[in-house]
Order: structure tokens, then C-alpha cells, then sequence
């Protein structure tokens, strides 16, 4: 289901996807520096799993492909290993455009589905924000039970041996599922991300007003 | 006082029962050899790591590195910040960087920090272990405190992606950094610098969304060290010590290989080289353990 805000914003560039990604897709303002030499689709450590690689996606946004892009699973692929940053004759802040990418296309509703980094990545956002820090053994368990409980007794049990040598190792803690870590000013905490979230949102939404 | 003291950026997987709670220990013990002090940011945060994107929008993850720095700012105001996890460091750095840059950013974060009644500025060093080791302490007082030598190990240095790239290690190349062969070789053990894997990437998060993607990538990371005669791995990667570690159990059922290299952090190396004891050197917290190294520390 796509947003009321991505109608507004189909509504406001008319056709004009480029301007659209420039003016609010987090380093978005860079995709018109690309010269489409390749060099970030022949770096990246998942290339041969997307479906368009950082230069096609480029490629697409000025050729208006709008719902190819946003809707694209393949900016989910990104491992964040900075290799096409580094190798980028241009300088392009690359990895950061598409984690833009995935996070504007879901913001307009046009997430792809059952996407398995799409859903590990918010549950892992989920996760952070509840307490400030990260509970790695409800993080595991939440990944694990992701697709129903039945499935989720049966991946428990395949990942059994590994749970218990992370234990043995101390290094994952049953007391965790408890409550656990967390920052101690969490009320504040929350208020500031609310307050972040909310500006965040205005900012996009004030470029859907003008028309 | 210590002779060098940091304001420290501990993060999610270093804390009591967490992934890489034995790079944490083994920190501890080298900071202790080498009179350097931690303090932790007050009440610090995740990062947000790599994935936080899904979830999280630029401003609020944003934020998230803000607050932390904000408090180093208050409460450590002439101390660098100093992060061990690869993606902590990255992120507060790239933080920073980016809010220098856009001041609708930065003043859009100065208004979400007002709800925690912290400001920040921006003016800190963050700074990566590896860096304050190589740059304020030097391979020769490394190399002065090595009371046993590494002999025998061979090791294929993995530098991994986000301690090497978009920043790296003053001086270092994106391409073949040698930092990490250098103390190595600092530590009387033997660097495989001809290891090509040395800058590959293990799938980082993708390794929980995409587990076969995943480990094909780290199989040829394990791989490699072997065809180059390793009998060990060292990282200073968090993320890639567990990827690289703990999955070779699913790898070897997954591809009909017998993989059984022990991966370590380079802190656990230095704190064995420089005599501490097997548990100082947190080497319990390994799931595949160097018989090498256990009998250097044990010796």
C-alpha cells in the first residue's frame, strides 16, 4: 500500500524522479554526480544478487523508472562494506544513497515484500530503540520465530549448537531475555527520537505542500 | 592518573554477555599493559549499526552518534573519543562528519537533543583502539613489551571493510592496508601479507537476512587464510570475528569443507605476546581455540 505522501509527491515532481531523489532522499542530491562508469557494481561483495546495481539504479532515476526503484529489492543488498565508496571515482557517498533509497521506498509504501534484510533491519530497529541498546538474544530469537512459531522451533533447533557454544563462551547471555541493557535515561531518550522522527517527517512533507 | 586517557565508546556487542564481550576483556587487559584509561560515555546508545536504516530515518539515527557525542562533550570534554567495534566508531565519526557538513541537520539535532537537554557541538576526534595503539603508543613500545613472542603462528591478517573503508587508518590504503601484518610481526608472530582476502567482505548484518548469501562470502574468506598457510585468522572487527568464527559448523555442512580456523581479535594477541594469562586474554571467549596460542599463554 503506497502512502498519502507518496501521492502528493508523484503530484509535486510530475515525472521528474531525479529532482524528487535530490530533493529528499538522504544523499540524494549526489545521484546526478554519477558518470556510470560501473566501477560500484564491480566492487560490490553481493553484485550477482541485485537485481540493478548501484549504477543501473542511478541510471533509472533519471530515466524516471520510479516504482522499479522504490520498489526494488535491490538496494536491501547493500552489506555496508563502503567498497563502491572508496572505489568511486566521483566521490559518491554511495552506500548512504541506497540505504536512502530502501528507507525513502518504504516511506512511500513501496517496500518490497517479504524481503528478509528489510524485516531484519526494522526488527533490529525495533529492537535498539526499545531500551538504547541492542538485546542481541531477543534480536536472534525475533529473527528466528520471524516466520511463525512452527518454523521458528524448527530454525531454533537447527541453530541449537551454536546457541550453546555462544553461551559456553559467554557471549550470549540467557539472563538477557529478562529485560537486560539499556540506557537509563530512557524517557528522554525516547522523547528525543519522537522529536527527531517528527522533524524528519515535517522536512519531507513540507516539500509534498508545494506544488 | 594514566598516561593516556580516552573517552570510550563501549557499544551493544562489548557489554556483560554480549557477542564480542571477550574483545571488550581482552581491551581491558592490554589498556592495562599499556596505562591507557577508558571511561565509558556516561549512558551512551547503539549507533544504529548498518541496518538501523530500515527502521530508522537519517535524522533519527542521526541523532542516535549525536547523543553519544554530546555527552563525551559534557562529560570528557578534553579526551578523543575511542571506539573498539568497527560500526561504533564508523558511525560516530560519519556522524559528526556529516552534521559539520548540513547545518539543517545539525541544528534539526541540536532541537531533538534539547528533549535530553544536551547540545551538540561537534568538535570531538573519534578515533578507532587501533589508531590511539599506532598513534600514540607506536609499534616500537609494542614491540618493547612483548615478553613472548608469537612463534609459530601464522596469520592471515583480516582487515575487514568498516574499520578500513570509508575511513581506514591514517596513511593506510583502501586496497591492501598493513597496520594490522605490522603488529603482527610486532608480536614475533608471522604475517601472511600475501593473505587476499585481507579487505573482503563476511556479509556483515546480511549474515542473520541472508544466510547463504552470506556465508559463501566468508567461506572464501576462510578459504583464502588456509590456501595461504594460515593457522589463524586476527581481526579487529567485532562483527567479522563472530561472522568469520562461529558459522563454520553451518559452512562446512554447507559445503563439504573441513574448516576449523581459529579467528582472534588483535587485542587478545597482544595481551598473550605480552605474558598475560589465557583468561586476562579472554581466549574462553572463542568458540574455536588456537592450540598455538593457548600453549604461548599457558607457557
Amino acid at each position: 500500500m503506497t502512502t498519502a505522501v507518496n501521492q502528493a509527491m508523484v503530484e509535486k515532481y510530475k515525472g521528474n524522479f531525479l529532482k524528487e531523489v535530490t530533493d529528499n532522499v538522504e544523499e540524494g542530491n549526489w545521484v546526478k554526480m554519477c558518470m556510470q562508469c560501473g566501477v560500484c557494481s564491480g566492487s560490490c561483495p553481493l553484485g550477482p544478487h541485485w537485481d540493478h546495481p548501484p549504477q543501473e539504479l542511478f541510471m533509472m532515476i533519471r530515466a524516471n523508472k520510479r516504482e522499479e526503484v522504490l520498489s526494488s529489492t535491490s538496494m536491501w543488498m547493500c552489506t555496508s562494506c563502503y567498497n563502491c565508496v572508496a572505489r568511486c571515482p566521483r566521490g559518491l557517498p554511495i552506500t548512504h544513497i541506497m540505504h536512502g533509497l530502501a528507507h525513502y521506498g518504504k516511506r512511500m509504501g513501496m517496500k518490497p515484500k517479504n524481503q528478509p534484510t528489510e524485516k531484519f533491519g526494522q526488527m533490529f530497529w525495533d529492537n535498539l530503540i526499545k531500551k538504547g541498546r541492542v538485546n542481541e538474544l531477543k534480536l536472534g530469537l525475533g529473527l528466528y520465530f520471524k516466520d511463525g512459531f512452527a518454523e521458528g522451533v524448527k530454525v531454533s533447533m537447527g541453530k541449537q549448537k551454536l546457541g550453546m557454544n555462544m553461551m559456553k563462551a559467554k557471549r550470549m547471555s540467557p539472563m538477557e531475555i529478562l529485560g537486560g541493557h539499556g540506557v537509563s535515561d530512557l524517557s528522554g531518550f525516547h522523547a528525543m527520537l519522537k522529536k527527531a522522527e517528527e522533524l524528519e517527517a515535517a522536512r519531507v512533507g513540507a516539500n509534498t505542500d508545494a506544488k | 592518573m594514566a598516561k593516556h586517557e580516552y573517552s570510550y565508546y563501549p557499544g551493544c556487542s562489548s557489554q556483560k554477555g554480549a557477542s564480542s564481550s571477550n574483545l571488550e576483556k581482552s581491551v581491558e587487559t592490554l589498556c592495562e599493559e599499556l596505562d591507557i584509561k577508558l571511561n565509558p560515555i556516561p549512558d551512551w546508545n547503539c549507533c544504529g549499526a548498518s541496518i538501523g536504516y530500515a527502521g530508522g530515518g537519517e535524522l533519527p539515527r542521526m541523532t542516535l552518534s549525536a547523543r553519544n557525542l554530546a555527552l563525551s562533550e559534557k562529560h570528557h570534554p578534553d579526551q578523543d573519543v575511542v571506539a573498539t567495534c568497527a560500526a561504533c566508531w564508523l558511525n560516530t565519526r560519519e556522524v559528526q562528519e556529516r552534521l559539520n557538513h548540513n547545518p539543517t541537520l545539525k541544528a534539526e539535532t541540536n532541537i531533538a537533543l534539547q528533549s535530553v537537554k544536551l547540545e551538540y557541538k561537534g568538535n570531538k576526534k573519534v578515533r578507532h583502539m587501533v589508531e590511539v595503539l599506532i598513534e600514540d603508543i607506536g609499534y616500537d613500545v609494542l614491540g618493547s613489551k612483548v615478553k613472548k613472542p608469537l612463534e609459530g603462528l601464522k596469520i592471515a591478517g583480516y582487515v575487514g571493510c568498516q574499520t578500513n573503508r570509508p575511513f581506514g587508518i591514517a596513511g593506510e590504503s583502501f586496497e591492501n592496508p598493513m597496520y594490522l601484518d605490522k603488529m603482527v610481526e610486532t608480536l614475533g608472530a608471522e604475517a601472511l601479507t600475501k593473505y587476499d582476502k585481507k579487505v573482503a567482505c563476511c556479509s556483515g548484518a546480511l549474515m542473520f537476512s541472508e544466510p547463504e548469501k552470506g556465508q559463501a562470502l566468508v567461506k572464501d574468506i576462510i578459504e583464502s587464510a588456509y590456501d595461504s598457510g594460515a593457522n589463524m585468522i586476527v581481526t579487529p572487527c567485532p562483527l567479522c570475528q563472530a561472522n568469520v568464527e562461529i558459522y563454520q559448523d553451518d559452512i562446512n555442512a554447507r559445503y563439504k569443507t573441513n574448516f576449523d580456523m581459529p579467528v582472534m581479535y588483535y587485542s587478545q594477541l597482544m595481551d598473550v605476546a605480552f605474558g598475560r594469562s589465557a583468561l586476562d586474554a579472554a581466549l574462553n571467549g572463542n568458540i574455536i581455540q588456537s592450540k598455538k596460542l593457548r600453549e604461548i599463554a599457558d607457557k
